[in-house]
C-alpha cells in the first residue's frame, strides 16, 4: 500500500513538474557537505553546474547540502523523488543503503550512488581511482619531506582510503627508505575545526608533510600558520593555498561523468553500470605542481601522471607485501580491482592497525 | 526608557507564553534572513511550517516522517526532563543512544539468521539496558567520587563514538559486506526489524514507546512520590534533604532513566529508520533533545509538542533548501535562533520590563 502511494504520488508530481517547469529531465545531486567546502562537495557541485551549462533549458538541477548520511538522507532522497527528479546522484559513501532503499520504492527514478558497491536496475555506482593521483602525492612527500616523517588525515577507515594511504606509502618508500607515516583518523568527511586539529597535532609531531582524505581546507591552512610544511589539495584544487603550503592536488573531475549519464536520461538508453576511472579518462586530475617543488621532482611526478595515463604504471605493481609480512603481489604483478576495491590491510612498512 | 525589574517569583504566565513568542521571533528574523538570501520570506516560512503538513505533493510522505523524526527526540527529552528537574545534568545523552543502538542491534545480530517472535523484545530490553549501563557510569562517579557529571557524561559521547566506530568496523561488521564498515540491514531481518504499526502513519514501535513515555512520565511527576521528590531536590536541595530524599537515589535514578529512554530511541533507530550500525550512526538527536526538553519546558506534553515543532523544522527546513535552493547553513541558522529567542524570551518569566524614566 505505501510503495503504491508513493509511487503514485511520485508519478503525479512528476507530471506536474513536467508540465510547468517545461525542463525534460531534472538532476538531483545530495550533497554530505557544503557546497563551499571547496573540497569533494565544491567539486561534485561544480559538476552539476556542468550539466546545467551544458544542457541549458533541457535539464533542470536541485541539490540539498549537508545531509546526514543514515536515515536522513533517505528522506531527501525521497523527497527529492517525489518532487520529480529522474535522476539523483548521491555523493557520499554512506549514503549506499539509503540509495538502494529509495531506489525500490521509484523504479522509475534512476539513482547513481558515488564511491560504494550496492547496484540495482536503477542504481548505478561510480567511482574515481584517486589512489592514482595518491601515487603522485606520495612520490613528492617522501622527496621533500625532511623529518622523514609524513602525517595522513584519515576520515573513515574503509577501502577507498586505505588503499590511498597505501599507494601514498608505496611511493613515499620507494624514493625515501627512511620515510614514516602518522596516520590519525577523525571519522568525519567534513569537519574543520577536527581537520585542522589533527593537522596541528601531526604538525607538532613533526610531520612536515600532511596528506589528508578529507574535505575542507582546514589542513592547507593549518600548514600555512605552522610554516615549512606541503601539503597537497584533496578533490579540489584548494588553489588559494598556493604556491605553498599546497604543492600540487588531486582534483575530482565529475563534470564529463555527469553530463554522459544526463544525456543518456534524455536518450533513454540509461542502464545500471559500474564506472571507476582514473587519470587517463580524465576523472582524476592533477593539480598544477608549485615552484615549492624542485624542477627534478616536478618532472618525475609528471612522467609517473603520464606513465599511469597511458596504462604503462599501476600504482599496485609488484613486489608489495602487506603489513605482516607475507607476500600480496609478486614482482611485476598488479592488483586487481577486486582486492582493491574492498582493501582493508596496510601494506609492509605502515605503523599501526587499520582500526577494527 | 525601559528598567529590568526582578519578579519575586517565575510567572507562570509568561512561562508558557515564552516558547510562542520564541517561536513567532524566530519566524520573523528567519524571513528577514531568507528576504536577504533573495528569497520570498513567506514563500520560504511557508514550506518550512506549512508545506510538510498540507502540501499535496508532499505531506502524505513528509507527516509520517515528522513522527519518524520527532520519536526519538521525544523519547530521550521525556528522560532528560527528569534530571534537569532535579538539577542532575546529562549532557550525553547522545552516548547513551549509540550505546542502546549497539546492544539492541547485536543482540539482533546474534540471532541472525534465527527468526522468532522474542527477538524484538529481548531487543527493547537490550537497548534500554545499554543506555542505562552508559547513563550509570557519570551516576556512579558523581554519587561515588563527586565528580561533574555534565563533564563526565558529554565525555562518554566520545567514548561511545569510538565504540560505534570499532564495532562499525569490526564485531558487528556485515560478513557479506565486502569489508566496508557496517552493520547487516536490520531492516531486512524480519525478527529484529522495527516496522511501522500502521502503514504509511510513520508510527512505528519507538513512537509509540515514545508516546507510552509521555504518560508515564506525567503520572509520574504529578501524582507519584518520585515525581515529588525530583522537583523538591530541583527548587529546594536543603528542603529535600530534611525530608529524606536520598540524594545517591535521585542522581542514579535521574541518570539511569534518562539513559534508559535514550538507549531505547537508539535501539528503534537502527532497528528501524536507520536499520544498520555504521560509523556515522548517530545524527545528533541526543543533543537536540536536549533543547526538544527546555523548549517543551520540562513538561511532558510541552515535550510532545515541541518534540514535533523541531522535527517540523527539521523536515520543512530541508524541503526549504530543495525547493528554494537555500543553503544549508541559513537553516541550520534558523532552527539555532529558535533555541536563541527562547533564552531570550525567558527573561520575561523572571523579570517585568517598567516603562519609566527612573
Amino acid at each position: 500500500m505505501y510503495i503504491k502511494s508513493v509511487i503514485a504520488g511520485a508519478i503525479a508530481s512528476v507530471g506536474i513538474a513536467a508540465a510547468a517547469l517545461a525542463a525534460d529531465v531534472k538532476v538531483g545531486f545530495v550533497y554530505v557537505g557544503p557546497v563551499g567546502d571547496y573540497g569533494w562537495t565544491y567539486e561534485h557541485d561544480q559538476g552539476r553546474l556542468a550539466v546545467e551549462e551544458h544542457f541549458g533549458d533541457k535539464v533542470e538541477t536541485v541539490y540539498q547540502e549537508l545531509v546526514p548520511e543514515g536515515a536522513d538522507s533517505e528522506r531527501v532522497m525521497t523527497q527529492m523523488a517525489l518532487q520529480g527528479a529522474d535522476l539523483i546522484f548521491t555523493t557520499s559513501f554512506g549514503y549506499m543503503e539509503p540509495t538502494i532503499n529509495v531506489a525500490e520504492k521509484f523504479p522509475n527514478v534512476k539513482f547513481e550512488h558515488a564511491t560504494g558497491y550496492m547496484r540495482a536496475d536503477n542504481v548505478s555506482t561510480y567511482s574515481a581511482r584517486f589512489y592514482e593521483g595518491r601515487a603522485i602525492q606520495g612520490h613528492i612527500a617522501g622527496k621533500m619531506t625532511k623529518t622523514n616523517k609524513v602525517g595522513y588525515i584519515g576520515s573513515f577507515p574503509i577501502p577507498e582510503v586505505v588503499r590511498g594511504i597505501n599507494s601514498a606509502f608505496i611511493h613515499a618508500r620507494k624514493v625515501n627508505p627512511d620515510v614514516e607515516f602518522n596516520i590519525v583518523w577523525i571519522y568525519t568527511w567534513f569537519d574543520p575545526a577536527k581537520e585542522a586539529d589533527a593537522a596541528t597535532a601531526l604538525i607538532e609531531q613533526g610531520c612536515d608533510v600532511v596528506l589528508q582524505h578529507t574535505d575542507s581546507t582546514a589542513p592547507q591552512a593549518a600548514a600555512e600558520k605552522a610554516g615549512g610544511v606541503i601539503t597537497f589539495g584533496q578533490a579540489s584544487d584548494m588553489a588559494m593555498f598556493k604556491p605553498t603550503p599546497r604543492v600540487s592536488s588531486i582534483i575530482d573531475d565529475w563534470a564529463p561523468y555527469y553530463i554522459a549519464r544526463t544525456q543518456a536520461v534524455l536518450d533513454g538508453t540509461w542502464t545500471s553500470t559500474d564506472t571507476w576511472d582514473g587519470i587517463g579518462p580524465g576523472m582524476v586530475g592533477i593539480g598544477e605542481i608549485t615552484a615549492a617543488v624542485p624542477a627534478d621532482v616536478k618532472a618525475e611526478a609528471l612522467a609517473m601522471k603520464d606513465a599511469i595515463a597511458s596504462g604503462d604504471y599501476h600504482p599496485f605493481t609488484g613486489p608489495i607485501n602487506k603489513q605482516d609480512g607475507s607476500v600480496w603481489l609478486a614482482a611485476g604483478e598488479t592488483a586487481d580491482d577486486g582486492t582493491l576495491l574492498g582493501m582493508n590491510f596496510y601494506v609492509e612498512g605502515i605503523n599501526g592497525d587499520v582500526p577494527q | 526608557m525601559f528598567k529590568l525589574e526582578k519578579r519575586p517569583q517565575q510567572s507562570q504566565k509568561w512561562i508558557y507564553l515564552s516558547p510562542f513568542l520564541a517561536v513567532v521571533i524566530t519566524m520573523i528574523s528567519g524571513g528577514i534572513l531568507f528576504a536577504i538570501l533573495g528569497e520570498n520570506p513567506f514563500e520560504a516560512i511557508r514550506i518550512i511550517f506549512w508545506d510538510p503538513l498540507f502540501d499535496p505533493n508532499f505531506a502524505s510522505y513528509s507527516r509520517p516522517q515528522l513522527l519518524v523524526k520527532a520519536g526519538p527526540l521525544i523519547l530521550i527529552a521525556i528522560g532528560l526532563s527528569f534530571g534537569f528537574k532535579a538539577g542532575v545534568w546529562n549532557i550525553g545523552a547522545e552516548g547513551q543512544y549509540i550505546m542502546g543502538a549497539i546492544f539492541g542491534a547485536s543482540l539482533a545480530l546474534a540471532f541472525y539468521p534465527m527468526e522468532s517472535k522474542l527477538i524484538f523484545p529481548l531487543m527493547i530490553i537490550a537497548g534500554a539496558l545499554g543506555g542505562f549501563l552508559w547513563g550509570m557510569i557519570p551516576a556512579f562517579l558523581k554519587a561515588k567520587l563527586n565528580t561533574n557529571e555534565i563533564l563526565v557524561s558529554l565525555m562518554l559521547v566520545y567514548v561511545a563514538e569510538s565504540i560505534l566506530a570499532s564495532v562499525s568496523q569490526g564485531l558487528l561488521k556485515n560478513p557479506d559486506g565486502y569489508g566496508f564498515p557496517g552493520s547487516r540491514n536490520l531492516q531486512k531481518y524480519e525478527s529484529a526489524a522495527n516496522v511501522e504499526i500502521i502503514s504509511n502513519s510513520g508510527m512505528h514501535w519507538g513512537v509509540l514507546f515514545a508516546f507510552i513515555t509521555v504518560i508515564f512520565s506525567y503520572i509520574v511527576l504529578t501524582r507519584h512520590i518520585q515525581g515529588f521528590n525530583i522537583q523538591l531536590t530541583g527548587e529546594a536541595p536543603r528542603a529535600a534533604k530534611f525530608s529524606g530524599v536520598n540524594p545517591t537515589a535521585n542522581i542514579v535514578f535521574c541518570l539511569g532513566i534518562s539513559g534508559a529512554l535514550a538507549g531505547l530511541a537508539g535501539m528503534f533507530e537502527v532497528a528501524g529508520p536507520s536499520g544498520q550500525i555504521t560509523i556515522e550512526f548517530n545524527s545528533g538527536y541526543g543533543f537536540t533533545a536536549i533543547i526538544v526538553a527546555f523548549l517543551g519546558r520540562l513538561h511532558p506534553i510541552g515535550i510532545l509538542l515541541s518534540g514535533l515543532l523541531i522535527a517540523l523544522t527539521y523536515i520543512g527546513g530541508e524541503l526549504a533548501q530543495l525547493m528554494l535552493g537555500l543553503p544549508g547553513a541559513s537553516i541550520q541558522l534558523f532552527q539555532g535562533m529558535l533555541l536563541f529567542f527562547l533564552l531570550a524570551t525567558d527573561l520575561f518569566a523572571n523579570y517585568r520590563v517598567k516603562i519609566g524614566t527612573n
